[in-house]
């Protein structure tokens, strides 16, 4: 029996998964489901974990669930009816949890997409021609930026944010280079690949893609390719990573 | 329950004295298939036609070998684990005087013994398997290292002698200690070259090398053996084998806790359980270390193997790493914490700090399992913008994974800590400056972990991998190191406040401990599929293709179903093992009836 004054330990218990869920609920964008799923384990886990470890905590939280389960003829009327709530609610919920699983749905399923594939043997550790020559910097440049507003613009963006004027019909949307978890983690040989191959140059790893890059090493000649990634790391100010 | 009584009696009846003989038996298997080694080499040639044979009643051949390979790697994992401890808490036994520490070895060394033959079965099946199934491969490794396989046939042999002196003599040894000590040495290092020789041929399997034809056949061996993965792997598995063995003693513990009938067996195995999972805890702190090592060497080696296993299709395994090394740190501190609340006394007062750990572990938990990429639906990838969220996809990267696994190692440590000192007053004139530095020395660890994981952010990747991560181990290590040794010698001669009351820690105690070991197994079982199918399409990387209808990496559900399989197939076993092996010590059993743990537990609650 809970002896102690102040708000029960249960009650906290729920407080804390609300508090919580709340919270995770209000970061923006939203959260997908998946993620809020993780974290609400875990914190069922964690206020679990801490509710057991002391006699006395683990007696107090545990006597009202053990109350409403094994029941209390001492209990009040109120009481009593509350109880068969609760219990008539617990098959109805996991039948409606049911019922949402089975039902038919027209939402395609959660993707698990693949970030870096990885790049074939031939463009490992290739290093940029163009960056031997810095006396040709600006020059390399300029071709770069034309090559980029010619060709990649459209969908990436005129300010490299993947927010282009074709970017809203393409799931993936296209690569954002400002974004640190883009080019500034990939080595240019790599954003070089990507360049080169595009979607049809994928491994067939994780296959199917849904890169709808194009394969611009059959309409870029390799000077021009690159000269766009030299120019890309220039413009968002991202060092390409390295391994020296 | 007479009956059942009886029949056990009878069983161990049968088996008590016939050990040797089974273990005979496995030995004379094991050597009978060697010739069949020499038949892999021969069949390189003769069966140059026959690359693949195949099963498909049994769920293919694939399938088949992953299975027995597994199962044998756990077991092995476990027989190489085990007598390192068991050998150290002699030795402990020996220098303190102290008989439990005896007695405990020697239990270890029962379990081990019970699995050592099923670990040499599994491995002939697997011998078996791959010369049935994959004979052009079998010829192909056979033509490199076939130098070591009578190194291994013959350190085989005789680690197995070693080891049955080592038990079998526990007894008569007792006045010829050093001997005996001597022979568990032998043990451990028999098995750890008989692991290495293991761990070149998986390792040439990742990291070949190019082998110059003139090469005698020792040499040839050797140098495919010595290969880039070879060490990182050699230092992981060792580790990983203590963590397995320490964590799996710790379950049989739990489990015989749990059923204890006697107020004895229940102190001994609570200890028992304690001793488990401090071993266990013990080797987990160092293992992110040495799979970091391993993982880095990987990317040197092939950095397209280290994207395949790291960024590409396998990197949704880390997630589901991280989330199995979240609840072993989990489970461990919890354990840690009922040990602290049940056995010691004024354990009130350390509620605040277990709540703020707790805290501190939840947060680095859920850092540690924020996947970079999220796994999102249509709509709310839309949502987000891509299946980058911009806020929370800066907790995926290494980064924030370092500082999260680094700052859970200093709060285990921690935790044990509290343990270690909960019952114990320094004596010495400087305790109180020892506490401040202690506390001192893993805050500011903590903080520099916190800054050089949001430098990390800034730097090129170079500096992050080489100088930032390296710094960050280096650091937790130092903070260990130097806490443990100040706790020693701030602690010699300490006044004990209150004796600590073993037997009397609840059930859930033991599940904790049961937990921890199902998280290992299954952490072993995907990491060892992890590291093999970064091969992908290779049986040895870019040396020899695999060919087979199975050259195809399978879905992640479908290879998570095969390595739940495996983890529960070796449970299965090991549980039969431990049964077993248990039969004897019950008849000799003089243990003073009592109730059952559970019962006596929920008594004292209730009283309470």
């Amino acid at each position: 029996m809970n002896t102690r004054r102040g708000i029960p330990l249960l009650v906290k218990f729920v407080a804390v998964l609300v508090g919580v869920y709340v919270g995770v609920r209000l970061v923006r964008p939203p959260l997908p489901s998946s993620l809020v799923m993780m974290y609400m384990t875990l914190t069922v886990c964690g206020v679990l974990v801490y509710v057991s470890i002391y006699a006395e905590t683990w007696q107090e939280f545990s006597a009202p669930l053990v109350e409403l389960f094994r029941g209390s003829p001492e209990r009040g009327g109120l009481w009593q009816g509350g109880r068969q709530v609760v219990l008539g609610l617990i098959p109805l919920l996991l039948g409606f949890g049911v019922y949402q699983k089975v039902t038919p749905s027209f939402t395609p399923p959660a993707e698990q997409r693949v970030v870096h594939p990885a790049p074939p043997f031939e463009v490992m550790g290739l290093t940029n021609p163009l960056q031997q020559r810095p006396d040709r910097l600006q020059e390399h440049l300029e071709l770069g930026a034309r090559v980029y507003f010619q060709n990649c613009v459209y969908c990436h963006g005129d300010r490299f944010d993947g927010e282009g004027h074709f970017a809203h019909g393409f799931n993936p949307p296209p690569a954002n280079f400002v974004d640190a978890g883009t080019i500034a983690q990939l080595q240019e040989s790599y954003v070089f690949w990507r360049v080169s191959t595009g979607g049809p140059g994928l491994p067939a790893e994780s296959t199917p893609w849904n890169s709808a890059m194009p394969k611009w090493d059959t309409m870029l000649n390799e000077e021009e390719r690159w000269a766009v990634v030299l120019y890309l790391y220039h413009q968002t100010g991202w060092k390409p990573r390295t391994w020296e | 329950m007479t009956n059942l009584g009886e029949h056990r009696r009878w069983i161990a009846g049968l088996l008590r004295g016939r050990g040797s003989l089974i273990a005979q038996l496995v030995l004379l298997i094991g050597l009978l298939s060697i010739p069949a080694l020499g038949l892999a080499q021969e069949t390189s040639s003769a069966s140059a036609a026959v690359a693949y044979r195949d099963l498909p009643q049994l769920g293919g051949s694939r399938n088949l070998v992953w299975i027995v390979a597994q199962i044998h790697l756990l077991f092995a994992g476990f027989v190489l684990g085990v007598p390192i401890f068991a050998w150290v808490c002699e030795v402990i036994g020996v220098r303190t005087g102290d008989p439990r520490y005896d007695k405990l070895a020697k239990e270890f060394t029962k379990l081990l013994t019970a699995a050592y033959s099923t670990t040499a079965l599994f491995g002939a099946i697997l011998l078996f398997a791959l010369i049935a199934f994959y004979p052009r491969f079998m010829g192909v490794l056979s033509d490199v290292f076939y130098a070591s396989y009578l190194a291994y046939a013959a350190l085989f042999l005789l680690e197995t002698v070693t080891l049955y002196l080592y038990w079998y003599g526990w007894d008569s040894m007792q006045d010829r200690k050093g001997l005996h000590l001597t022979l568990g040495f032998l043990l451990n290092a028999l098995g750890f070259f008989l692991m290495m020789i293991a761990n070149g041929w998986a390792t040439f399997q990742n990291s070949p090398v190019v082998l110059p034809e003139n090469l005698t056949g020792w040499e040839r061996a050797w140098a495919g053996i010595n290969n880039p993965t070879f060490w990182p792997l050699n230092i992981h598995r060792v580790i990983g084998n203590v963590v397995l063995g320490g964590f799996i003693c710790g379950a049989y513990a739990g489990i015989r806790y749990l059923s204890a009938t006697t107020a004895e067996e229940r102190v001994h195995y609570d200890w028992m359980g304690y001793v488990g999972n401090f071993i266990g805890v013990f080797g987990l702190l160092p293992l992110p270390f040495a799979g970091y090592w391993l993982t880095m060497e990987i990317y040197r080696y092939n950095q397209q193997m280290g994207i395949t296993l790291m960024g590409g299709f396998l990197s949704w395994l880390f997630i589901i790493q991280a989330v199995l090394i979240g609840v072993l740190f989990l489970g461990s501190n919890y354990y840690f914490w009922l040990g602290l609340a049940y056995r010691t006394e004024g354990a009130e007062r350390h509620k605040k700090i277990i709540l703020l750990m707790l805290i501190v572990l939840l947060l680095c938990f859920g850092v540690w399992m924020t996947p970079h990429s999220l796994v999102a639906s249509l709509q709310e990838a839309r949502a987000i913008g891509g299946t980058h969220h911009p806020v929370l996809s800066v907790l995926g990267v290494m980064s924030a994974k370092m500082t999260a696994v680094n700052l859970m190692i200093l709060i285990s440590f921690a935790s044990f800590l509290l343990y270690w000192r909960a019952n114990k007053v320094e004596t010495v004139s400087w305790a109180k400056g020892a506490r401040v530095a202690q506390v001192g020395m893993i805050v500011l660890g903590a903080l520099y972990l916190l800054w050089s994981g949001v430098y990390g952010y800034f730097v090129p990747a170079v500096v992050r991998v080489y100088v930032l991560s390296v710094s960050q181990v280096l650091v937790v290590l130092a903070v260990l190191i130097l806490v443990t040794v100040i706790s020693i010698l701030s602690m010699r001669n300490a006044r004990e406040s209150g004796v600590l009351r073993w037997g009397r820690i609840p059930p859930r105690a033991s599940y904790a401990l049961v937990l921890n070991a199902l998280m290992v197994i299954l952490l072993m079982s995907l990491m060892g599929y992890a590291r093999s199918s970064s091969r992908v399409h290779w049986h040895i990387y870019g040396l020899l293709e695999d060919t087979s209808p199975y050259a195809f990496s399978p879905a992640l559900g479908e290879a998570s179903a095969v390595m739940a399989s495996c983890a529960f197939i070796f449970c299965l076993i090991v549980s039969f093992i431990f049964w077993v092996a248990s039969l004897p010590s019950e008849k000799a059993s003089g243990f003073e009836k009592a109730e059952p743990a559970s019962a006596v537990v929920a008594g004292e609650l209730t009283a309470r």
